[in-house]
């Protein structure tokens, strides 16, 4: 859980980074989405990295999955007969909604991959035009795909909010101050994720980038 | 105080069980939980009732006997006690109260309000203790123990083994009372020759028991009448990695 979860978070640190190029303009978003393709050539075929990287993502996405549904399935056997009246989880929202809120996550990733990445949804649906990709999704008119957006982005800086924390006790954090710490360092970390990835679509939405 | 108590009534460890509402009037506020149960007790069986099986020993909070749900709480509204130091001054004149036995795969119905804790003495049993012979008490300075390591170990054995923490963790998951068993003995000298075979002993009697996997989710640190912190999981874990890592198969390294 804990190690395939920080893999995909390296991943959405730089899948944010990446993002934030749009606000350079649509010449530096494209070359930087075109840049993708190229790494590694010609010691890799072209898109290489990048398959290399799908793969990869693939097995930690499944991985992880697969640990979630083992602790999921486990928590059921353990209590064959629930309470009569059960008071909700004090630990944090964070903390009670990681399984449907992974659920949340995972559904909009495969849309996400079949609006941006193959197309197929998308409104324009050009892979070589990425800008005009992400300009046409979050247009005012379709609101609700913003919407939809947001609400993903949202369940996942609550995953990450606890996730962060979960992965490094798993790992084997165990002092007071470290615990605060790691407290504190999941919360800014969803926060900032949560901000950045959300800054893209409402900037598309309010014209600042058009 | 007159009090409205919906309490799950099982006969045995084969049978179905409900929830049955009592009244029990004239509560003093001063009573323990305990003591407002044996008041109903007494008058269901002077009305020729099945009086309410519970657990109980000491009543001063240091056994670990007791251990009851109440009203969704493990041990009951206040934090840091166990339900016999529970006082009535907690709730108020007309409230209900529900009272449920703790539910875990691991801890089956015997009757009533009792369950068999009997997977913790498993999970002790898988490597809870030192072998090397201790005699009487050494003296104090002839093994030197770092004060931060001897409170840190000194918290975790003060768990009672309540199984509070199992009862309220959402995964139903004993790894609370696990972590403060391993630590409380990889903390000091003379726990370190089975540091790494015993904390993979022991979780693996938890796993073998019943029990769910830990998600930090924090609710057992909550309902710990002693106050154990969730960091004692994040030692356990270190243990854990360290024993499954660098010491795997050489037991006493």
């Amino acid at each position: 859980m804990a190690v395939t979860g920080i893999l995909l978070v390296l991943f959405l640190i730089a899948h944010m980074l990446g993002n934030l190029k749009i606000f350079s303009g649509a010449t530096s978003f494209d070359h930087y989405a075109h840049w993708l393709r190229e790494i590694g050539v010609p010691l890799l075929p072209s898109a290489g990295f990048l398959w290399i990287q799908r793969v990869g993502l693939l097995a930690a996405v499944l991985l992880h999955i697969w640990a979630a549904t083992v602790l999921a399935l486990r928590a059921r056997a353990a209590r064959p007969v629930r309470y009569a009246h059960r008071k909700k989880v004090r630990g944090s929202y964070a903390a009670r909604t990681m399984r449907w809120g992974g659920v949340i996550i995972l559904l909009f990733v495969i849309y996400h991959i079949l609006d941006l990445t193959t197309g197929t949804l998308n409104p324009v649906g050009d892979p070589s035009r990425p800008y005009a990709n992400v300009v046409a999704d979050f247009a005012p008119e379709r609101w609700y795909v913003t919407a939809f957006y947001t609400l993903a982005i949202v369940a996942l800086g609550f995953h990450l909010r606890h996730g962060v924390f979960s992965a490094l006790r798993s790992l084997g954090q165990q002092t007071p101050r470290g615990e605060q710490r790691a407290r504190a360092v999941a919360l800014v970390f969803a926060v900032v994720l949560c901000a950045g990835y959300l800054v893209v679509p409402f900037a598309v939405l309010t014209g600042l980038v058009s | 105080m007159n009090l409205t108590l919906r309490i799950w009534r099982q006969s045995g460890p084969q049978d179905k069980g409900r929830m049955v509402k009592y009244q029990v009037d004239d509560v003093s506020p001063d009573m323990s939980f305990l003591e407002m149960l044996d008041v109903l007790n007494e008058r269901l069986i002077l009305a020729g009732e099945e009086p309410v099986a519970f657990d109980h020993d000491c009543r001063e909070g240091i056994c670990g006997m007791c251990g009851l749900m109440i009203n969704g709480d493990a041990h009951g509204p206040q934090r840091g006690t166990t339900a016999c130091q529970l006082h009535m001054r907690q709730f108020s004149d007309g409230d209900t109260i529900d009272i449920e036995p703790w539910r875990a795969r691991a801890f089956p119905v015997i009757k009533d309000l009792v369950v068999n804790r009997n997977a913790f003495d498993t999970i002790i049993a898988a490597g809870g203790y030192v072998t090397a012979p201790t005699g009487s008490a050494p003296e104090a300075h002839s093994v030197p123990v770092a004060k931060a390591d001897a409170d840190a170990a000194f918290e975790s054995a003060a768990c009672i083994g309540c199984g509070a923490c199992v009862a309220a963790c959402p995964n139903g998951s004993g790894m609370l009372f696990t972590a403060a068993k391993v630590t409380q003995l990889s903390l000091l000298p003379q726990g370190q020759p089975e540091r790494y075979t015993r904390v993979i002993g022991m979780v693996d009697a938890h796993d073998e028991a019943g029990f769910g996997g830990c998600t930090n989710a924090g609710e057992c640190t909550a309902v710990c009448p002693k106050g154990i912190p969730l960091t004692t999981i994040g030692r356990l874990n270190r243990d854990y990695l360290a024993a499954t890592t660098r010491h795997a198969d050489t037991p006493g390294t």
